[in-house]
């Protein structure tokens, strides 16, 4: 399978370099190895140094990871992006939309397109937002959308992540790693800025302030502290924004607002950027055990006196389950069809599907409704027959757990690792935000890269890197 | 500003500032012990070490003997005495990571260098000089920190909390050395204004780079009233009381001025200031120097206790 992928720069079978990345070719033929090689290595301590963290969750000495950072860059034509950037307004302009559907009138159950049951028996479905009303029906401010590509011209949307995703520190850190220890071969390109994203996320979350809010609303970004996985990116991002990093412990409702505690007394808090999830955002509302939220919050957020970025209860619109209809979902709100293709995906819960995904088994990737981290899941050309007959099992026993998609052919780009330059599967994702105003995408976006020969899994959690990601004007 | 963020900087700058006064503390001890002492006393410069650390106690619990190694070992490396240098420097990272925000980054990477560097001097060597290298390194560290807040730091409430955190631990410091001295260091067979106490005070004053100051100021022999009113009254001296309550009443004003309201913090700051202009060097030693000290040591605890109570909870 590895040989008939698509490389991104030599292109299918050993075709040639490709255009856009003739240059960056040109470069690393006059590049002494060893000049890449210590670069590299600065690289890697510029990270340790900075503190580009991350935690992995169940490892002893997991404090503090850094994810490895590649120094080839990978590029994308400003061609390439515009149809990537229209095709993610969008999906998700469709996203909102459902959003803002089902926790009302549901007019896509009573059309039935989706079943009930897929929204109903969902976890992440809260029925606490039904008949809430969100500032601009801008549920999702801020989206992940995981993009595959297989081919020259095609390009899969892998996962939505609409609840809290991550990963834009990386990209916006990965820019100026590259800026600072490659500045001769970026000048070669015209490659389009990223820097701005903290300005536009800015920009975004004023513009989902309440309507009460002052001119000047007040935004805060809520973290669940220092030992959360993604805490490096949070206080990052505060920093950028130039607003306040609170913990729940630092936030206080009363008559029904939300103040943080500040030196000077209590301040009124407009707008929350929230990376702690639903479960844990009020434990009045949510887990009663949780320490990490705000005593309250919801109440408050019902009252339309506080916004929350995301919204609560987006989980179930990038649920994989959700997913598979997500083609659907987009044609019956907007009226068009998707740019941006699904992965093809059986769902298991219809039993057409269940009985060609038990027949192929080991051709298929199949996934956890619910999971995510690359966490349970079957991966079936790189399973042993053992492996696949317990997972076999477990999908007949509760087959609407579980979704299944071919094993796809992945693109490569090449990557430095320690043999010199060799290809490695890679995925992209790009940050869409949306305000109440106008949906902004900073072009560009975290690309992941496996860095096993061969891997499909990308995940920072499964020992995936990070490369910048260059959309140029060629 | 948050209140947990101002408490963050408040806690940040204490201890990296009590991991250099640990290194001083240090460095002093192990010059005296490179002296030897003619007459035969009980004197024990490294359990003197562990006094001005106020760390006997914990360190007597051990069981261990206040050998150079063990001392050293415990003052520098231990993870189960709060106070070494290690966990100074431990938790004042953990305060940065959290606020890393409102610090600037030359601030944050001083800090997190320190850190990471910290694991280098973690050996086996605790020769005379293995012990060398490693204070003049806890010094620096120090330096680079308060140099980097000094440089690049706004002159707003962050920095303010984090310089109060500097001379509220800084005044303890000095306070407890110089009490240490007055009890432990003295052994009670050696005549006062002696050779060894001629080295051991000079030790101290060494200790907190005041030697040279001390000849400037008073252009005379060592004398124990000299050396406390240089480190007590004297503001002209970095280290002493006077100075560090100079500065944490000009800190809390602009924190007041700032915000337009002031409290307790600032009354009682200002309330010791003036008590410490407009003490005498011989009032001192007639109340009982060590009576001093402690009043004094309580008070500034409770000057703490004032600040959190205002601003940081």
């Amino acid at each position: 399978m590895g040989s008939k992928s698509f490389d991104e720069m030599n292109g299918l079978d050993g075709e040639g370099c490709r255009a856009p990345y003739q240059r960056l070719a040109e470069w690393l033929a006059e590049a002494p190895e060893e000049l890449i090689e210590q670069r590299r290595a600065e690289a890697e301590l510029l990270f340790r140094r900075i503190g580009i963290t991350f935690a992995v969750y169940g490892e002893a000495r997991a404090e503090e990871r850094i994810i490895p950072f590649d120094v080839v860059p990978r590029i994308i034509t400003s061609d390439e992006w515009n149809r990537l950037a229209y095709g993610l307004e969008q999906r998700v302009k469709a996203i909102n939309a459902f959003l803002a559907d089902i926790y009302s009138r549901q007019e896509i159950l009573k059309a039935g397109i989706l079943p009930p049951e897929l929204i109903f028996a969902n976890p992440a479905f809260r029925p606490e937002m039904m008949g809430h009303k969100v500032r601009g029906n801008v549920y999702v401010p801020i989206a992940g959308i995981d993009i595959v590509r297989v081919d020259p011209d095609t390009f899969y949307v892998l996962e939505d992540n609409a609840r809290t995703p991550s990963g834009v520190s990386y990209m916006l850190e990965d820019r100026e790693v590259m800026l600072m220890l490659f500045p001769e071969l970026y000048a070669r390109y015209n490659v389009r800025p990223v820097e701005n994203y903290p300005d536009e996320l800015l920009a975004t979350l004023q513009s989902i302030a309440p309507e009460s809010a002052p001119k000047e609303p007040t935004i805060a970004l809520l973290t669940p502290g220092p030992y959360n996985s993604a805490y490096y990116e949070h206080s990052f991002l505060a920093d950028k924004l130039g607003v306040d990093l609170v913990e729940g412990r630092d936030l206080v409702v009363q008559n029904n607002f939300v103040y943080m505690r500040t030196t000077e007394g209590l301040q009124r808090v407009d707008v929350i950027y929230r990376r702690v999830d639903d479960d844990f955002l009020d434990p009045l509302t949510f887990r009663p055990d949780s320490a990490l939220g705000v005593a309250g919050l919801m109440s408050v957020y019902e009252a339309g006196n506080v916004s929350l970025a995301n919204a609560v209860g987006t989980g179930i619109a990038d649920d994989k389950a959700i997913y598979s209809y997500m083609p659907e979902i987009l044609k019956f709100y907007l009226g068009e069809e998707p740019v941006l293709k699904n992965v093809p995906t059986w769902r298991c819960r219809e039993p057409d599907a269940l009985a060609y995904v038990l027949d192929h088994l080991p051709e298929l990737v199949v996934k956890e409704v619910h999971g995510s981290g690359g966490y349970g899941m079957l991966v079936g050309p790189a399973s042993d027959k053992k492996t696949i007959e317990a997972f076999a099992a477990k999908l007949k026993a509760e087959p609407e757990n579980f979704i299944a998609q071919p094993t796809l052919a992945l693109s490569t780009c090449p990557t430095w690792v320690e043999e010199g330059l060799a290809p490695r599967h890679v995925d992209l994702r790009p940050f869409v935000l949306s305000g109440t105003d106008q949906v902004r995408i900073v072009p560009g976006g975290l690309t992941r890269v496996a860095l096993r020969e061969g891997s499909l899994v990308v995940n920072s959690s499964q020992g995936g890197g990070t490369k910048d990601t260059w959309v140029v004007n060629v | 500003m948050l209140s947990r963020t101002a408490d963050n900087l408040f806690w940040m700058s204490r201890y990296v500032e009590r991991a250099e006064s640990i290194a001083r503390i240090l460095h002093a001890a192990s010059r005296m012990a490179a002296v030897p002492i003619a007459e035969d006393t009980d004197s024990n410069e490294w359990q003197s070490a562990l006094a001005a650390a106020a760390c006997d106690q914990a360190f007597a619990a051990t069981g261990q003997e206040a050998t150079a190694e063990n001392v050293f070992e415990y003052l520098a490396f231990s993870e189960d005495n709060p106070s070494s240098v290690r966990n100074c420097l431990r938790m004042a990272r953990t305060n940065a990571r959290a606020v890393r925000t409102a610090l600037t980054t030359d601030t944050w990477e001083a800090i997190n260098s320190a850190w990471l560097e910290l694991h280098r001097y973690r050996t086996d060597d605790v020769s005379p000089s293995g012990l060398n290298r490693f204070i003049a390194w806890v010094k620096e560290t120090s330096l680079r920190v308060d140099g980097a807040a000094y440089r690049t730091m706004l002159r707003h409430d962050a920095y303010w909390f984090s310089r109060l955190g500097v001379y509220l631990e800084r005044a303890d410091n000095t306070a407890r050395i110089l009490d240490v001295k007055y009890h432990v260091l003295l052994p009670p067979s050696v005549h006062v204004g002696g050779g060894l106490d001629f080295f051991q005070w000079s030790t101290i004053l060494r200790s907190v780079s005041a030697l040279t100051a001390y000849h400037w100021v008073y252009r005379d022999k060592l004398q124990p009233w000299l050396i406390a009113d240089l480190l007590i009254l004297r503001e002209e001296m970095p280290r002493s009381l006077a100075s560090c309550y100079a500065n944490l009443t000009m800190f809390l004003d602009e924190l007041a001025r700032d915000y337009g309201r002031q409290g307790e913090s600032q009354r009682h700051a200002r309330r010791i200031c003036a008590q410490l202009r407009n003490a005498r060097t011989d009032d001192i030693f007639q109340g009982g120097l060590h009576e001093f000290l402690t009043e004094f040591i309580t008070e500034n605890n409770r000057l703490g206790a004032l600040i959190a109570d205002q601003y940081l909870i």
